[in-house]
């Protein structure tokens, strides 16, 4: 037990280093650092609390997607000046930060010690849904009008990213090459590890049904698969403007949307799911949902179009 | 299909569009959206006559999971008169629109084309479902989706002041859904629900520090997302350059989603619980916004900034329902003056884009002669003018009389003060708005279609109307309510 209590400790300590770490340090670069390391060791976290499934989405969100976001960004503004806020700001930054710490503190030991939950309704209704794992039945059955307008913020995000090009660009490519700086290392680790890890993003995705995994943490490997063949100058960017990328992009969306209107019909209820067949729809549901995902992702980190199509 | 299932069409329909848009890329857009968005209309109506019909809530739950576990959509007097106001608006800037986001000859897509279209039927989908949700984690998701519709509308033009104000804008509305998300998790933490309809049932019996923690948090969130003074910092930048039609989106709708959960927080989970101070405190930054936002829209040169600066003063008033909770008008009193004020600041906002097209720019001094040169337009900015001061009897006016006699009725004099100054101020910043253009003068000639003219009159129109059948609002307004609403807390 006291071994447990350490390893909790430290694990603690250690986030909260990381953390002052972000935010105290000057450099762009090492701040996101900092911030990715954090998603690392928070996911670890969930992983010693046995919350595997946050675990999972904590570091494919907050590791990954978020960190890769950040560097890109950071790199794009290495050549301007590093500008810090002005001292105001950051003062009372401070202080409102100080102050939600303080009402959380406060507040947080006033809980219920027997947390209220909903998790044992939850695995109560799980044969309804041919689910193994009550998280996946949660975004996929219970919830699933909550996931399914989710990928709707995931959408417009990626309009909005989009929207922040230029107007003659329109329909061009994202300016994401790197094919001319290309290393022989990394070259060997495109062509190694992204069918691996493709392979896996799959494999994620599939055992969500009954494994903490799913579209998501799926998505978001494949994406970063994605990411690195563009790095590595294996694979350019497509056209914003392509048909196909268009389809791909609402797949994950358009499938659901089919499926809830088909749920009226076949089950009496939008989004619900005839009896026994359920499973078989959530994963036809998830397979467009995954692709979308990692596409979308991968094109939130290439940007806007950035040359003439 | 049962007409609880209209719940779920108005949230998927304007879903359905987004990915035609996507899809179907700028050749279709505008006919896609035009059409998305008279259904839409249709069906919010719909909604209401059957909740009319029935004298109850309609709810409808998703995919057959009742809630706590599954989620629940509830339509009631108040998600109905804003389901419409949202929903004749959004329909009034598609029409208005089509000029401005063309398509380029030949038929082919353009940034501007693709993302105006999306985002204006992303923002109609974020304020149907902010409108009909009845747990705090599906109105976070809303939530989020009103914040990305909305931001990438402020820098629509690419100019780097709008850039500078969408990026500010964001970083306002993402602290609040931080905020907002952190209340919710306490909440979830403390009941083990998020549903409005339970939440309200367990509150009134296990009230304690983690509740009101929440709902501190929550509210400050949701106030930085209203731009409540002294938050409103980002609103006239992101509001004043934006283009027309998106400002009329961002000014008449936007803004009242936040405000929308606000009440909902309030009014419908912890009814007649919260102290005399917090309400108080809410009031007081509402009276603020009305103070300072009307002094600072006396100074401006710029007619656009000077409705931005209207809109933060107008926040305002619907603040002051807070601390009049519980007496007979706050409530309704509130919501009138939300879809007043959505009507004509709307129809302002298309008008002074009309005006800046004709004129060139849109500074005051040179709107001179703009009566002569668009009569309909100017007749709509007099009219939505008056709303917005309160003149009888305009929606403005009978949104402003509830409050007053709410405030009477509470004995709170202080706010009658309030109410009668910030009358005044509109009147002041108005009347320097509406002068230039009944005044003689030569404005270059311009070929606006007449229909975009009609529909910024329409929706000052609408503005007025809502005055004159105030009576029917007022009783649709109370369906679906729980008892406690209009009691003495």
């Amino acid at each position: 037990m006291n071994a447990v209590y350490g390893l909790f400790a430290g694990l603690s300590a250690l986030l909260l280093v990381v953390a002052g770490f972000a935010v105290v340090t000057r450099r762009h670069f090492a701040a996101v650092v900092g911030f990715t390391a954090f998603g690392l060791l928070l996911s670890l976290a969930w992983v010693a609390l046995a919350a595997p499934d946050v675990a999972l989405t904590e570091a494919a969100v907050g590791g990954g997607v978020t960190g890769v976001l950040l560097l890109s960004a950071s790199v794009q503004m290495r050549a301007k000046m590093e500008v810090l806020p002005s001292w105001g700001v950051r003062f009372i930054a401070a202080v409102l930060a100080a102050i939600v710490t303080a009402g959380l503190m406060l507040v947080v030991l006033m809980l219920p010690d027997e947390a209220p939950t909903l998790a044992p309704a939850a695995k109560e209704s799980l044969a309804f849904t041919g689910m193994g794992n009550p998280a996946t039945a949660v975004l996929m059955a219970y919830r699933a009008l909550d996931t399914m307008l989710e990928k709707v913020v995931l959408l417009l995000a990626l309009v909005a990213v989009w929207s922040l090009g230029r107007d003659h660009f329109w329909g061009g490519r994202p300016d994401f090459d790197f094919s001319t700086q290309t290393s022989g290392p990394l070259l060997l680790l495109a062509r190694v590890l992204v069918p691996v890890g493709v392979l896996v993003g799959i494999y994620l995705f599939w055992v969500g049904a009954d494994e903490p995994g799913g579209a998501f943490a799926g998505g978001a490997l494949i994406a970063a698969m994605g990411l690195l063949a563009f790095f590595a100058g294996v694979a350019r960017p497509p056209l914003v403007g392509s048909g196909w990328l268009r389809w791909a992009v609402v797949a994950g969306i358009a499938v659901f949307l089919i499926v809830g209107f088909g749920g009226f019909w076949g089950a009496g209820d939008f989004l619900a799911y005839p009896d026994g067949l359920a499973k078989p729809v959530i994963v036809v549901i998830e397979v467009a949902m995954t692709l979308s995902i990692a596409l979308t992702l991968v094109l939130l980190v290439v940007g806007p179009p950035g040359r003439r199509p | 299909m049962s007409s609880a299932a209209l719940l779920i069409l108005v949230l998927t329909l304007p879903v359905a569009g987004i990915l035609l848009v996507v899809v179907g890329g700028g050749r279709q857009a505008r006919g896609i959206s035009l059409a998305v968005l008279v259904g839409n209309f249709a069906v919010a109506v719909g909604i209401g006559g059957a909740v009319c019909r029935t004298g109850r809530a309609v709810t409808y739950s998703s995919g057959g999971w009742t809630a706590p576990l599954g989620i629940q959509l509830r339509a009631d007097g108040l998600s109905v008169v804003m389901l419409i106001t949202a929903a004749v608006v959004a329909l009034a800037v598609g029409v208005y629109a089509p000029n401005e986001f063309a398509v380029r000859r030949g038929g082919v897509e353009t940034r501007r084309s693709l993302a105006f279209w999306s985002l204006l039927l992303a923002v109609s989908c974020a304020m149907n479902a902010i409108f009909l949700g009845n747990d705090f984690f599906n109105l976070y998701v809303a939530l989020e989706l009103l914040t990305f519709a909305a931001v990438p509308l402020v820098c629509l033009t690419g100019t780097r002041a709008t850039l500078e104000a969408a990026l500010r804008y964001l970083l306002f509305a993402l602290t609040g859904s931080a905020l907002y998300l952190l209340g919710v998790a306490l909440l979830y933490g403390n009941y083990g629900t998020l549903d409005i309809t339970k939440l309200s049932g367990l509150v009134r019996y296990e009230p304690g520090m983690p509740l009101w923690v929440a709902v501190a948090l929550m509210t400050s969130g949701l106030a930085a997302k209203t731009a409540l003074f002294p938050l409103h910092l980002w609103l006239p930048p992101a509001h004043g350059g934006a283009p027309p039609s998106a400002s009329a989106l961002l000014s008449a709708l936007v803004v009242k989603g936040s405000f929308f959960l606000t009440v909902r927080l309030w009014f419908d989970t912890v009814p007649g619980q919260a102290g005399m101070r917090t309400g108080q405190l809410l009031g007081a930054m509402g009276a603020g916004a009305i103070v300072v936002g009307g002094v600072l829209a006396l100074k401006q040169e710029r007619l656009k900034l000077l409705i931005a600066y209207s809109t933060v003063a107008q926040i305002g008033y619907l603040f002051l329902m807070f601390p009049l909770a519980g007496h007979v008008g706050a409530l309704s009193g509130g919501m009138l003056q939300a879809a007043a004020h959505a009507f004509a600041k709307a129809s302002m906002f298309l008008g002074a884009g009309l005006m800046a097209e004709v004129a060139g720019s849109d500074r005051l001094d040179g709107l001179r002669g703009m009566g002569r040169a668009l009569p309909l337009t100017t007749c709509a900015f007099v009219l939505a003018a008056l709303s917005l001061v309160g003149v009888p009897p305009t929606g403005g006016f009978m949104a402003k009389w509830q409050l007053l006699s709410a405030a009477f009725s509470a004995g709170q004099w202080w706010w009658v003060v309030v109410i009668l100054c910030g009358g005044l101020l509109a009147g002041g910043y108005m009347f320097r708005a509406v002068r230039p253009t009944l005044v003689e003068g030569i404005q270059p000639a311009a070929a606006i279609p007449r229909l975009r003219e009609w529909v910024v009159l329409a929706l000052a129109v609408c503005a007025l109307l809502l005055g004159g059948f105030s009576k029917k609002v007022l009783e649709l307004l109370d369906i679906g309510r729980p008892q406690i609403t209009e009691m003495r807390p």
